[in-house]
């Protein structure tokens, strides 16, 4: 199978007055596959991936996403991208099924199509039954999974998830990275910040983020093995620590 | 003890950060007093009038001079033919016309008596009600002098109580009322719907800190705020209005104070009826503003208005106090002449933190 | 087309999704109109008076029966004692007091000087002035009347007679002057607050970000969210108009249509502003804090119950910049003097001037974000 890049970035840089937040940072991500963006708070990693959806503008360096230039296409990317926030993206005075129909509505889906997607996800989701029910009364685990199948209801080549496990337990999380596993087997390309370091295992390839830049990049055997640690958590606090000195 | 002045200084560096919020709250009773102050008047000067003059002779001019020169009139349209009038009233700027009959002075000199006709724009009734007035008693002021008719009964005005009829005497009071309705129940109603609405109120009703302490830390700021705005005002209507607090400033920082407990708890009450912070800002504002403002004896008497309003308005706080500043303020009263008014400010906070708690118990529960 | 389709369907169905919220907005505004339309009066009625009568004559007691019979006062009287009186206006249970002196009757007959003496509670300066006004006419007329049938008027004395109309409201009835005034106002505060609390919201709760990343077009999205509430105040601008006849018989002179024109455009400034607030503001609280300040300011110099023209020349010059006076003014106009096109043509071209401006500072702002 060829490899298409569904992303490419070239020395993208951010900067916020006298403060960079991106710095000069270039990598590139294939099709179908998960791409943890990892860091502490403040790293510079929300920064990265709002440039990469468009909403904001990079001060310099160029990035393709799905073929698409940042600069002069964004219109067209965010037709194929799906996008979830750390902070909770749908209306908790809606309904389950209002909700979804908003937003499928927004990337102008016909109404069949939207039928026969709202129920194939519904009934992966186990949610057929309480359709009609506003949101604020599902638990955040099922928000949550909700808010993911949302944000993908147009198919999308790549889907951002900024955070995307924030504030879960550990059991959601994990039935949350199954549902991710499933999209990127059917071919997505997954692009996901987070700071939990155990996240980091499930992803192909991950970028550790310090101060704007790009500290190391690889599959999590690799990194193990360059840093010689016996998990993510001790690679990160191991480049933590070349930093400082 | 010490958890608690955290968790205040918590909330004072929340409102210092917001420097825009923080401005305008600390700015706004300058602003306010003097919009008040020298913008909003009903004294009438130079109120655009129209002259139809079908005589032209000496006395309508100088009838007409005297008129201008009062500084009550300006003269803006002179107008020509009996068509025009409805045409210029039309047009909005005119308030009022005075018609000279033809051959005025000569029907005066000659049967001694002559005719004046005036028309007024009465779509704002006191407007054209007061300018009549102003010319009527203009013209028979010009008349007597003229003629040297002097009447021997006078009749000696005082007025008691603010002698030059001031308006601050009004709007210092007034002022203290809206602004504490607003930062009071609104700012407050809206910053602990907040908090309910993300939840976050949960969460700090689970820290160690008693609930009741936690809600009250977060009211202190605002009532320092509020306290701040008063004596603004307090100051503002002394120095540059030349109010003068006629009672003991004591009692009247104690009223203040107990006015705006009560409208923290009036704030308190709502955000715990509110489900979202726009419902708080609709029962706030529309609830709570036009009638404090309408309903408070702030700009319309009370006496004025219909037996059942004039019951409604009982239940309105800021009509209480607007009866204790006025008098402590105006007529130097004590806490004597306005214990009821002040035992009904006190039942307000009782019944409103008492709902408050009784809300609040059921939410958590 | 389509997408604002789904947005304005998304945002009717919030808006009447929350029980507690659709009745406020639809049914705060009337009974405000309807109670408030009575409390804003001027109309001083029951002015309370206490006559201090010195002189216990006919001609005194005649004076008290004089006042008693008109409809502006509620009189009360003694004989003699002041102190009571002044005790009276200090604790306001009384307006004003009218001190008859010893002797009054006597030195009318015998053509000597005379006088009463009034004091009035002048706190509130403008029903002060009214009840001085109500009251001195009363005195002077009765005064006049007893010289004449005393025969005490010189028959050559010189007199203007001096006849007033008052148009348009011959009555002088104040509600009809306030009901259109609180109807804008009404119409003005729920566009406002409504417009400029909703963009700010989905910027709190964290969905607007989410709208970013969507292909929806800024324009879409804003005309979605604001239409809403452009609909609402036009309805209940009519809403209003209807009980303003049927409650208090207001008249309609002018052009309904001309009024619905003039309110859509009117509108569309208001919701500018409420855009433009939701852009600079990032919670709900601050918005609501600037769209109070902002309100009142706008109130205050409306003209709503205090003429413009009374105004010192810098606050005059301020409310050219007022877009609520505008609308203010062009409503009362249309409604109560039948004011037509040529006669608001003005007003409409600088709310239309004011709309360009602030939707494009707001639309501007917004796009940088």
């Amino acid at each position: 199978m060829k490899h298409v890049k569904s992303i490419t970035v070239e020395n993208l840089t951010k900067i916020f007055g006298n403060f960079t937040a991106v710095d000069n940072i270039s990598f590139d991500v294939e099709q179908g596959e998960i791409f943890g963006f990892l860091g502490a708070n403040g790293a510079g990693k929300t920064t990265a991936m709002k440039m990469l959806c468009g909403l904001l503008m990079p001060t310099s360096g160029t990035a393709r996403i799905a073929g698409f230039d940042i600069y002069k296409e964004s219109e067209k990317i965010k037709r194929n991208i799906g996008y979830m926030s750390q902070r909770f993206s749908l209306y908790e005075d809606l309904s389950i099924i209002e909700n979804i129909d908003f937003y499928a509505g927004i990337y102008g889906l016909e109404k069949k199509e939207i039928r026969n997607r709202t129920n194939e996800m519904l009934e992966k989701l186990n949610m057929k039954s309480i359709k009609n029910e506003m949101l604020s009364s599902l638990p955040l685990g099922w928000k949550q999974k909700l808010a993911f199948s949302t944000a993908i209801i147009h198919k999308p080549e790549i889907v951002f998830l900024d955070e995307p496990t924030g504030g879960v337990d550990p059991i959601t999380r994990r039935g949350f990275w199954e549902l991710i596993y499933e999209y990127a087997y059917s071919g997505m390309t997954i692009f996901v910040t987070t700071h939990y370091m155990d996240e980091a295992e499930y992803c192909n390839r991950i970028s550790m983020m310090t101060e704007g830049r790009i500290a190391a990049l690889g599959t999590p055997a690799k990194l193990k093995s360059d840093y010689n640690a016996i998990d993510m958590n001790e690679v990160f606090i191991k480049i933590a620590e070349v930093k400082r000195k | 003890m010490k958890k608690f002045r955290v968790f205040v200084w918590k909330e004072f560096i929340h409102i210092w950060r917001d420097k825009r919020t923080l401005t305008i709250l600390l700015s706004m009773p300058a602003i306010l007093i003097i919009l008040f102050g020298f913008a909003i008047t009903n004294e009438i000067n130079d109120a655009p009038i129209g002259i139809y003059d079908k005589s032209k002779d000496e006395l309508t001019s100088k009838i007409t001079s005297n008129i201008i020169n009062s500084g009550y009139f300006k003269l803006e349209e002179i107008i020509k033919s009996d068509d025009e009038i409805i045409d210029v009233f039309k047009k909005g700027r005119i308030k009022m016309i005075i018609i000279y009959e033809s051959d005025f002075e000569s029907n005066l000199t000659k049967f001694n008596t002559a005719n004046i006709q005036i028309i007024s724009d009465a779509t704002d009734p006191n407007v054209a009600n007061t300018l009549v007035n102003y010319a009527k008693s203009l013209v028979n002021n010009f008349i007597m002098i003229e003629y040297n008719i002097s009447p021997n009964f006078k009749i000696d005005v005082k007025m008691r109580y603010n002698t030059e009829m001031k308006g601050s005497f009004l709007f210092v009071p007034g002022l203290i009322t809206i602004l504490m309705m607003l930062i009071g129940a609104m700012m407050t109603a809206l910053s602990l719907t907040r908090e309910h609405e993300f939840g976050s109120m949960e969460y700090l009703l689970t820290s160690p800190l008693n609930s009741y302490m936690i809600i009250f830390a977060k009211l202190i700021p605002y009532l320092l705020i509020a306290l701040f705005d008063i004596i603004v005002i307090l100051i503002l209507g002394t120095v540059v209005f030349g109010v003068i607090i006629q009672g003991s400033l004591l009692l009247l920082m104690f009223e203040c104070l107990l006015f705006i407990i009560m409208s923290l708890s009036l704030g308190l009450l709502i955000s715990t009826v509110s489900k979202s912070q726009q419902v708080a800002l609709m029962i706030s504002l529309m609830g709570l503003m036009l009638p404090t403002i309408l309903l408070s004896d702030f700009i319309f008497p009370v006496s004025n208005m219909p037996q059942w309003l004039q019951f409604i308005t009982n239940f309105i706080p800021a009509r209480w106090f607007n009866t204790i500043i006025k008098s402590v303020m105006l007529k130097g009263a004590g806490i004597g002449n306005i214990i009821n008014e002040t035992l009904y400010i006190c039942g307000f906070i009782v019944l409103f933190l008492g709902l408050s708690i009784f809300n609040f118990k059921e939410r958590l529960d | 087309m389509r997408n604002l389709f789904i947005i304005l369907k998304k945002e009717f169905t919030q808006i009447f999704r929350d029980k507690v919220m659709s009745r406020m907005i639809i049914m705060m505004p009337i009974v405000q109109l309807l109670l408030l339309a009575h409390a804003a009066t001027f109309d001083i009625k029951n002015i309370s008076l206490l006559i201090v009568d010195n002189d216990n004559s006919t001609f005194s007691s005649e004076f008290i029966a004089k006042f008693n019979g008109n409809n502006y006062f509620i009189t009360h009287w003694n004989y003699g004692n002041q102190k009571l009186a002044e005790s009276k206006l200090m604790e306001g249970s009384i307006d004003l007091y009218i001190e008859i002196p010893n002797g009054f009757e006597k030195n009318l007959l015998t053509s000597q000087e005379s006088g009463v003496h009034v004091t009035v509670n002048a706190i509130d300066g403008a029903k002060a002035g009214l009840a001085m006004f109500y009251s001195n006419s009363v005195v002077n007329e009765l005064i006049n009347s007893f010289s004449r049938n005393k025969g005490y008027i010189n028959i050559n004395q010189k007199f203007i007679n001096i006849e007033y109309s008052h148009w348009f409201n011959p009555e002088l009835n104040y509600t009809t002057f306030m009901v259109p005034g609180i109807l804008v106002l009404l119409v003005s505060m729920i566009g406002l607050f409504l417009s400029s609390m909703n963009i700010v919201r989905e910027k709190e709760i964290g969905t607007l970000e989410q709208l970013n990343v969507t292909p929806i077009k800024k324009s879409e999205l804003l005309l979605g969210k604001l239409l809403p509430f452009w609909f609402i105040a036009l309805f209940e601008l009519g809403f209003g108009l209807i009980l303003a006849k049927v409650f208090f018989d207001i008249p309609m002179e002018g052009s309904l249509w001309l009024l619905f024109a003039i309110s859509a455009i009117y509108l569309t400034v208001i919701l500018g502003i409420g855009l433009f607030i939701s852009t600079i503001t990032s919670t709900q609280q601050q918005a609501m804090l600037f769209t109070w300040f902002f309100s009142v300011i706008f109130i205050l110099l409306s003209g709503l119950f205090t003429a413009i023209e009374n105004m010192p020349y810098w606050a005059q010059v301020l409310t050219e910049f007022n877009p609520v006076k505008y609308y203010m003014q062009s409503t009362r106009m249309i409604m109560l003097k039948g004011s037509a096109y040529d006669d608001i043509s003005v007003f409409i071209y600088k709310l239309t001037a004011f709309s360009i401006v602030i939707n494009s500072l707001a639309i501007l702002l917004y796009r940088k974000r």
